[in-house]
């Protein structure tokens, strides 16, 4: 670097740019917390939805799966598992675990009431029902 | 315990040297602890590692005593503890030296060590040890439910323990910094130390709404990561830079200070790609891919800086593995962060790749590249001198730099079989007429799996290797000069 580019010149470069590049981040973070309303779903974000989000923190579901590509990879996709699987095949899944079969990929058994397992797939029809501009490419996520 | 002159290049005006060391100041040797706890930690880290690994071919390996999503959490949390506890034995061997002065209190910072220590080894068992949500229970999760998110896994009184060590260590280093001098390396050292702390705090944030919780979770994972922890990596890099090569500091820092801007600039907006597809306005994928198409510019600066700096050196430093480690960060930070993540950071290409084996092919690398290696970097070229010599053997040099070679091996590896096993897993599931179910994809790659876990075994090796390294004796001889 030449030697008119001086120390302080890259440090007002970098105080300059860092300043408003974050608040430029701020006013877009704004925005799109303005724009969520029409996108995330929220009018069916109900109590049991909010229980169903619990469960899925609480059993670290992320550790294996993705939500909306997010997550671990080792486990399907679930941001859209309402729409491959529907509710009854969700439930039955997961009182089948684990399945035993050797050599297989196993998911512990949660020991999930009824009750739960309805506000879990709650949280997932919901989750199936944000707008994620068509995210996953098709519905095997 | 030798006392050249070697010292005297390094030693500011009017302070003596302790006899017993080089330290320049006593109270740096509590850098040492968190480096031991730091590497034991990164041992514990490839551990889980080999085992997930093994998962990811023999499903049940392990199953149900240690579950897939176990091991993941320790796995990833012990990567982020371990680096943490190498970023805190970083400051507080960086900053009383920078600052000219001794650390504000040693004693506080020993304290916080063994609550740190206890506290993660206490969450890790608590991981393996009783089932999750038995843990959250315990741990009062429904007071503040902040858990089972990526990374953040950790109960919310582990997260409270953490900001309180954050805080300690905060105090400590900015009271030392702002009575003694001011250098640029400390004060980006500390912004980003700063910045670690503060962009934490949106993990107590874990609202209903999925979209604003992964909205936020963000702020904290890759303002962390694109963002503030690169200021910490670009200012231990340059600090170790300036004692290695002797090259003036005025050149070292004013490239510092164009890395970072370059960093912030391209890093803050460049969080849009994590928001193509969760649920924000389309317009992200726009800001998201144009800035994130420039993050591999400041990273492409480091390896040009860590080159640029050694060839220029003025001095041949007899830590020649220290200088390794430093060159090698900025060439595998460049490959990992840079060219991996520009891979797949384009929205159209994001849209097909997104939460597959490119994700975690990247991940890898990235963070190797980035952080693992820069820490080890300030380790290298520390420990040596908290044991009281200015370099290692010989000998020693020579294992620790064979463990360099293995592991950075090793991961390239890593690297191309997920990539490899990203490619085919894109192409069969989410490409063509047919597409297959995930796991009927997962099985087609299996193979790429095996050769992953058998890169695995090799940097595992190179750890050990690395370990023992600490452990060879041989003449720390003036030749090596």
């Amino acid at each position: 670097m030449s030697a008119s580019f001086t120390k302080s010149t890259a440090r007002n470069i970098f105080y300059g740019g860092a300043v408003f590049f974050f608040l430029l981040f701020i006013a877009l973070t704004v925005d799109t917390t303005q724009a969520l309303p029409k996108r995330d779903n929220r009018a069916n974000l109900t109590e049991q939805v909010a229980r169903g989000k619990n469960i899925w923190e609480t059993r670290n579901c992320i550790g294996c799966h993705t939500l909306l590509g997010e997550g671990a990879y080792f486990a399907p996709e679930l941001g859209n598992v309402y729409k491959r699987r529907g509710p009854e095949f969700i439930k039955a899944w997961i009182k089948g675990q684990p399945t035993g079969a050797p050599g297989r990929r196993q998911m512990p058994q949660f020991h999930l009431t009824d009750g739960e397992l309805d506000d879990l797939v709650a949280f997932l029809k919901y989750s199936s029902e944000i707008n994620t501009n068509n995210w996953p490419p098709n519905v095997e996520g | 315990m030798t006392t050249s002159t070697t010292a005297v290049l390094d030693t500011p005006r009017g302070v003596e040297e302790h006899a017993a060391t080089r330290l320049k100041y006593r109270s740096q040797a509590v850098a040492k602890p968190y480096f031991i706890a730091a590497i034991g930690l990164f041992f514990g880290q490839i551990v889980f590692g080999l085992i997930m690994g093994l998962q990811y071919v023999i499903g049940d390996f392990l199953f149900p005593e240690i579950p897939f999503n176990v091991a993941r959490m320790v796995h990833t949390n012990l990567l982020i503890v371990w680096l943490l506890f190498g970023f805190m034995g970083a400051g507080y061997y960086l900053i009383p030296e920078e600052s000219e002065r001794e650390l504000h209190s040693p004693k506080l910072a020993i304290l916080t060590f063994w609550v740190f220590l206890v506290a993660g080894a206490l969450t890790i068992v608590g991981y393996l040890s009783v089932p999750y949500a038995t843990l959250a229970q315990l741990t009062g999760n429904e007071i503040l439910p902040t858990m089972g998110r990526e990374f953040l896994e950790q109960p919310t009184i582990t997260k409270v323990g953490i900001v309180l060590v954050a805080l300690s260590f905060l105090y400590n280093l900015s009271l030392t910094v702002l009575s003694g001098r001011k250098t640029s390396i400390s004060l980006v050292m500390m912004l980003g130390l700063w910045g670690l702390a503060i962009f934490f705090l949106f993990s107590f944030y874990n609202p209903s709404n999925l979209v604003l919780d992964k909205l936020f979770w963000w702020w904290v994972v890759h303002l962390w990561v694109e963002g503030v922890w690169e200021l910490i990596m670009g200012a231990m890099l340059a600090f170790v830079l300036v004692k290695v090569t002797g090259v003036d500091r005025e050149v070292i820092e004013k490239w510092l200070y164009v890395i970072i801007a370059m960093t912030l600039i391209t890093g803050i907006i460049g969080t849009g790609h994590h928001y193509f597809w969760i649920g924000a306005p389309a317009y992200w994928q726009w800001w998201g891919s144009i800035f994130s198409a420039l993050e591999p510019i400041p990273f492409f600066m480091m390896t040009l800086f860590a080159f640029n700096m050694v060839n220029r050196r003025r001095r041949e430093h007899p830590n020649k593995a220290a200088v390794l480690w430093a060159m090698g960060t900025g060439v595998m930070a460049f490959l990992g962060a840079g060219v991996w993540g520009f891979l797949h950071t384009l929205a159209p290409v994001n849209y097909l790749t997104h939460g597959t084996q490119i994700t975690a092919a990247h991940g890898h690398m990235a963070f190797y590249g980035a952080y693992a290696m820069v820490v080890i970097t300030m380790i290298s070229y520390t420990m040596p001198k908290l044991r009281g010599r200015e370099a290692n053997s010989n000998a020693a040099q020579v294992v620790e730099m064979w463990s360099f070679w293995l592991m950075s091996i090793a991961m390239v590896f890593i690297t191309l079989f997920l990539t490899a096993a990203g490619i085919l897993q894109v192409w069969l599931q989410r490409m063509g007429s047919a597409p297959l179910p995930f796991m009927a994809a997962q099985d087609q790659v299996a193979i790429f799996y095996w050769l992953r876990e058998a890169s695995g075994v090799m940097f595992f090796i190179g750890l050990v290797l690395y370990i023992i390294s600490f452990f060879v004796k041989g003449k720390t001889d003036e030749a090596a000069r």
